[in-house]
């Protein structure tokens, strides 16, 4: 098995008084798609707050290619090359849709993915590239969300509830691009509530429950009725 | 002929109270801040030029050169160091810091420079006027509105076209996920504040060659400004001199009526505004 590129371990953290994440563990392998599930309020969300150091987290919680990064801050985890795409998509209202993307590209690092690759990726932004982001359809929104992030030039993705509030349909053509992003070399964790989708797209599966690692392995090797199971805290 | 001449004097008087207001609803856009503090630093200005032409002996506008650097500086830091901590979920916390910072500057004005009345000589530009249809124009009150017309346009332009400008505004829109991004939001903001700052300056020279300021001169311009900011529509640089312009239009036809009713007609205008569109004239943020 190769070298993890992000490697959170025993990490604690929540919002103030109250703890959400109770010594969660994993690790995303290099090249690799890592399904996280679980139900609302699991911890997932949180997970990925604390891994780009929104909330607290300890100096060794986190390693980067095997360097602790608990201790940077959240703008510097861009530049290191961990970006999210967040839940509700998150756009700057008052950028237009190539700001956006442009914005991302600018303070991220440099690389392949550039503007003309992300409009070949996703050509209906190339039509919309002048119309203020929040302008979009939903499904729109959320390839601006996920151009955003390439245009960075990550090594790691954390995809949070691509799918939530698109039709079905529009959740198939958003996906259409997760291979091309894997083929790029980049690493992500994605968090889905979609059970089926995840074992057949991921090759690790993370399941928490109320803060806590109930169940993880290889996606091959664990049934729906198991990941289910734990997701529902059975 | 009283009503138009009212109204160009007005207009004129109101390219001033843009000026006061631009650093303010700059800072409001930017990170919702409010700038308790904002007319004493205007006040602050005035006397840093004060210093620098009594030292250099050059023109209060030629004075800029080096009062705009250092207020901006100190606008830097102000927000690096202190403001900064200051925000979050709770606006009471950067309001009751300013107004400290009010405070403090006030007396240490007072304690460097006197509460004597204090002046900035323009020279010969200052009874210069062109007559216009029959009005008397004065170059200082126009070249005054030009500048403020021509600081709000660079700054739209900035805005717009810049990638600073882009910067400050997605750090507006959202800053947590700007920080995700790779914006370091803390310098963002600190920036925002310096270019409040460098206009603070502008507006401090501006004040000081049209009327005498002293130490405590700070919270009447405050209220101008603030008059002018929501008239105008919370985030807009253009609604911010229409409103400066609607008050001073108030004021001018204010004191036509009586010269004591001045300043209360202003005040009066303000607060229809406000009764009847809370927003302002020109919303642009929700």
């Amino acid at each position: 098995m190769p070298d993890p590129i992000l490697s959170i371990r025993d990490l604690s953290s929540g919002y103030g008084d109250f703890q959400a994440l109770f010594g969660v563990s994993l690790d995303l392998t290099e090249g690799g798609l890592l399904g996280l599930v679980g139900a609302n309020g699991a911890g997932k969300s949180t997970l990925f707050k604390a891994i780009l150091g929104l909330l607290p987290r300890g100096r060794e919680t986190v390693t980067f290619r095997g360097r602790p990064i608990g201790d940077l801050k959240s703008e510097a985890m861009a530049r290191l090359g961990v970006t999210l795409v967040p839940e509700g998509r998150r756009l700057f209202r008052s950028l237009s849709v190539e700001e956006n993307l442009i914005l991302a590209g600018e303070y991220g690092r440099p690389g392949d993915w550039t503007l003309p690759r992300v409009y070949d990726l996703f050509p209906i932004l190339r039509d919309k590239r002048r119309q203020r982001a929040t302008e979009l359809s939903g499904g729109q929104q959320q390839m601006v969300a996920i151009g955003r992030a390439l245009m960075a030039n990550p090594s790691v993705i954390l995809f949070d509830e691509i799918s939530l509030g698109l039709a079905p349909i529009v959740v198939a053509d958003v996906y259409a691009a997760m291979p091309a992003i894997a083929a790029s070399g980049i690493s992500s964790i994605v968090v889905e509530q979609d059970v089926d989708r995840v074992l057949r797209m991921a090759q690790d599966v993370v399941c928490l429950n109320e803060g806590r690692v109930v169940l993880s392995g290889r996606a091959g090797e664990l049934t729906k009725a198991q990941v289910t199971a734990a997701y529902f805290g059975e | 002929m009283n009503l138009v001449d009212a109204i160009v004097q007005g207009t004129l008087l109101g390219g001033l109270y843009a000026l006061f207001a631009l650093g303010l609803s700059l800072i409001f856009g930017v990170m919702r801040l409010v700038n308790i503090a904002h007319g004493d630093f205007i006040v602050l200005g005035a006397y840093v030029a004060l210093i620098v032409i009594q030292a250099a002996g050059l023109h209060p506008v030629l004075s800029l050169i080096l009062v705009v650097p250092v207020m901006a500086a100190l606008g830097y830091g102000i927000q690096r160091f202190i403001l900064n901590r200051t925000l979050g979920a709770d606006i009471l916390a950067p309001i009751l810091v300013t107004f400290g910072l009010a405070v403090v500057i006030q007396n240490a004005l007072l304690m460097l420079f006197s509460s004597d009345t204090r002046r900035l000589s323009p020279g010969p530009v200052e009874t210069m006027s062109l007559s216009i249809g029959g009005i008397g124009v004065g170059v200082l009150p126009l070249v005054t509105l030009g500048v403020a017309i021509a600081l709000i346009a660079g700054l739209e332009w900035a805005f717009a076209r810049t990638r600073t400008g882009r910067t400050f505004r997605a750090a507006s829109d959202d800053a947590e996920t700007a920080r995700i991004m790779g914006v370091n939001t803390a310098h963002v903001f600190a920036l925002a504040m310096a270019l409040s700052f460098a206009l603070i300056a502008v507006a401090g020279v501006f004040l000081a060659m049209r009327s005498n300021f002293d130490p405590f001169s700070g919270p009447a311009r405050l209220i101008y400004g603030f008059e002018a900011v929501i008239i105008g529509g919370l985030g807009n640089l253009w609604g911010t001199l229409a409103g400066g312009v609607v008050l001073g239009i108030a004021q001018s036809l204010g004191a036509e009526i009586s010269p004591a009713f001045q300043a209360l007609a202003g005040h009066i205008v303000f607060f229809l505004i406000l009764a009847l569109k809370p927003r302002g004239l020109f919303p642009r943020m929700d």
